[in-house]
């Protein structure tokens, strides 16, 4: 669909990111110390570190992806949520006090400080920035996807302007700069996914959401032309003969016989009445000819009932496969065990004072988590009853739905939509940076550097990383990116859990373990999702039955694989000496 | 082991016992996902079915083992 651009969106989001920049020039107008760059001093407030782990880990994947997962799919988008949520609790239980403990800047700090080895050092900054390139991409090309329909420029643009504006913040006061880009953005985006939730409410149930022209449900065939024309129902498309907007309520349960709308309701009200409803959701199929290639999408009457349980997204579970099931079940896994394996989120604990701060700004962390995905669940219901949804783009559904209360509305949520990428993005620059600078270039090559050199080199790695991050998001702009997310999970999973959780809790642990579980979980999760058929379908373009793995999503594999390398190489390595005096 | 003193290690069992509690409640439910889907479509709770219930009650539930924790910890 085209979409209108709405000049108060812009509006809104430069005010945001000339407030941003201002706001870290600010921030960074006095001199700083390498402590101050890295970790914020250690000073930051627990309560506004709560919040910015909330914004660092609520990315676009969180609020657009899990919307329009939702609003397409039902109730399986709401498991990913309970998988990212879960992921906080093993932070919480298990890692973070350690990791507050034992590090400084860095999450090698911390694998490393028993053991003064570089390989250690070297190993983990390469799991690193291997994580954050791979949550960098999907950042990256969902920043340049929006800017065309939210903002109305080229998607260029889009990916340098986010780039530019991130590494703006980063490079002029680090960590606490991103900190507080971070907390304004994880604000924002409760409260005003708050407040679409209370006008969902609101407004209730609507039969074809009291929108003239969505009763109209005869299929609709988009073309694509060999000369990148685009017909809609064989005639060429403009903003006036378009595909038609989707997403209704066909029939109201039974109680509102007669009615064609709900009137207010309560939360649980509000799931009860669409689970007694018939909604119409929209699917895609397509084929190509010597015309092009046809999209149909077709109507389906769906029972509210049926949209509200598992198995509309993950086609594995519905049709019983085994190889659908472990790919599901694997996928459940690296979300339970990614956050806390998260470089970006990890460091955080390093910007408060100590193990109380931390452990009390990961619940508020949780708390703001927690609540944004129950509301990310009525962003989705309420989107897929919206009678707005663009039925061409999943990525749509949350802007489209505030679309549906107001235009000021869709500018707003248009503004705080692309200002969740830059949140995200500086989380992750900022990880980058402290693992090069920090650990690969001070500790492993062992460069002798000033404090005020540490700084300088950290900018670097950032200005370095920012342009890598621009590259990759303009050269991966037709790449199908959501389920990077999902891999990055993986990848963190495998390579840093099982080093982590077996150095708190096994003292027969070696350097030499620790080396060989990183690299053995990096390179086995990597290789395995380049084999798998996910891969082979959306990026080699090939048949998914090529491919030599059974399922997509290697952690139920690769995380037990760490521990296991990590056991035997360090029964057959000799034990650390006693009381590591070498500290 | 990062346990440092006699304090550190009674917290971290707190912590293993909230963490050990909450994979058993994940574990059930992705085990109820898998195994049996069509009881998550059971509606006992006013017309709200299981899975929602569920996920909305996992979500709730981390916050509550994340306050309990923190009190005890603060506590003492």
């Amino acid at each position: 669909m085209l979409h209108e651009t709405s000049p108060l969106a812009v509006l809104i989001f430069a005010a945001f990111v000339v407030g941003v920049i201002g706001l870290s020039f600010w921030l960074g107008r006095k001199k700083q110390s390498a402590a101050a760059y890295y970790a914020a001093h250690g000073e930051v407030h627990w309560f506004v570190n709560g919040i910015a782990f909330a914004g660092d880990y609520l990315s676009a994947a969180s609020f657009l992806g899990i919307c329009g997962m939702i609003a397409f799919s039902g109730y399986d988008g709401f498991l990913y949520s309970i998988g990212f949520l879960a992921g906080w609790v093993v932070a919480l239980f298990v890692i973070a006090e350690p990791i507050k403990a034992l590090g400084r800047f860095t999450f090698a700090d911390a694998l490393d400080a028993k053991f003064n080895s570089r390989g250690i050092k070297m190993a983990v900054a390469i799991s690193t920035l291997v994580v954050s390139i791979f949550y960098l991409i999907p950042q990256m090309v969902g920043a340049g996807s929006l800017i065309t329909p939210l903002l109305g420029l080229p998607q260029s643009v889009g990916v340098v302007l986010v780039g530019v504006a991130v590494t703006l913040i980063v490079v002029t006061a680090g960590m606490v700069s991103t900190t507080w880009v971070q907390f304004i953005k994880g604000s924002l985006l409760v409260f005003f996914c708050g407040i679409l939730t209370v006008m969902i409410l609101g407004r209730g149930l609507l039969v074809n959401a009291g929108r003239p022209g969505t009763e109209d449900l005869t299929p609709q065939v988009k073309t694509i032309r060999p000369d990148g024309t685009v017909l809609i129902d064989g005639q060429p498309q403009t903003r006036d003969h378009d595909l038609r907007p989707v997403g209704t309520i066909l029939r109201l349960p039974e109680r509102y016989a007669g009615q064609t709308a709900t009137g207010p309701l309560k939360p649980l009200e509000y799931l009860a009445a669409l689970g007694d409803s018939t909604i119409v959701t929209w699917s895609a199929t397509r084929h190509s000819d010597e015309q092009g290639t046809h999209i149909t999408y077709s109507p389906v009457e769906k029972k509210g009932a049926d949209l509200l349980k598992p198995g509309g997204y993950f086609k594995g579970l519905s049709s019983g496969t085994l190889a659908g099931r472990l790919d599901f079940a694997s996928l459940m896994l690296a979300l339970f065990c990614g956050t806390a394996s998260l470089p970006h989120i990890l460091i955080r604990y390093y910007t408060v004072k100590d193990g109380a701060a931390a452990r009390k700004s990961t619940v508020v962390g949780i708390a703001a988590i927690g609540v944004f995905y129950v509301l990310t669940l009525y962003l989705g219901l309420g989107a897929m009853t919206s009678g707005g949804l663009d039925p061409t783009d999943t990525n749509m559904a949350a802007p489209l739905l505030a679309k549906s209360f107001s235009t000021t509305l869709f500018a707003i949520i248009s503004a705080i939509a692309f200002t969740t990428v830059l949140g995200t993005v500086s989380g992750l620059i900022m990880a980058g940076s402290g693992a090069v600078a920090h650990d690969l270039v001070e500790n492993v090559f062992g460069v002798p550097m000033t404090d005020h050199e540490k700084v300088r080199c950290g900018k670097i790695a950032a200005v370095v990383l920012g342009v890598i991050a621009m590259a990759l998001g303009i050269l991966f702009k037709n790449f199908n990116v959501s389920f990077l997310v999902g891999w990055a999970f993986n990848i963190a999973a495998s390579a840093n859990l099982p080093a982590l959780v077996m150095l708190l809790f096994w003292p027969r642990t070696t350097k030499q373990g620790i080396i060989a579980a990183v690299t053995v979980g990096m390179v086995a999760s990597l290789g395995w999702i380049l084999l798998s058929a996910d891969t082979f379908e959306k990026v080699y373009g090939l048949s998914r039955d090529l491919a030599p793995m059974p399922f997509s999503q290697p952690g139920l594999v690769t995380i037990p694989l760490g521990f296991l390398v990590l056991v035997a190489v360090s029964l057959l390595t000799p034990r650390r000496a006693e009381g590591n005096g070498f500290r | 082991m990062f346990m440092a003193d006699g304090n550190e290690t009674t917290t971290s069992r707190l912590g293993l016992a909230l963490f050990w509690i909450y994979v058993a409640l994940y574990g059930s439910f992705m085990g109820l996902v898998l195994v049996r889907p069509d009881l998550l479509s059971w509606r006992p709770f006013g017309g709200v079915n299981l899975a929602i219930a569920s996920g909305m009650g996992l979500i709730a539930g981390a916050f509550i083992l994340a306050v309990v924790y923190m009190v005890a910890r603060a506590g003492r």
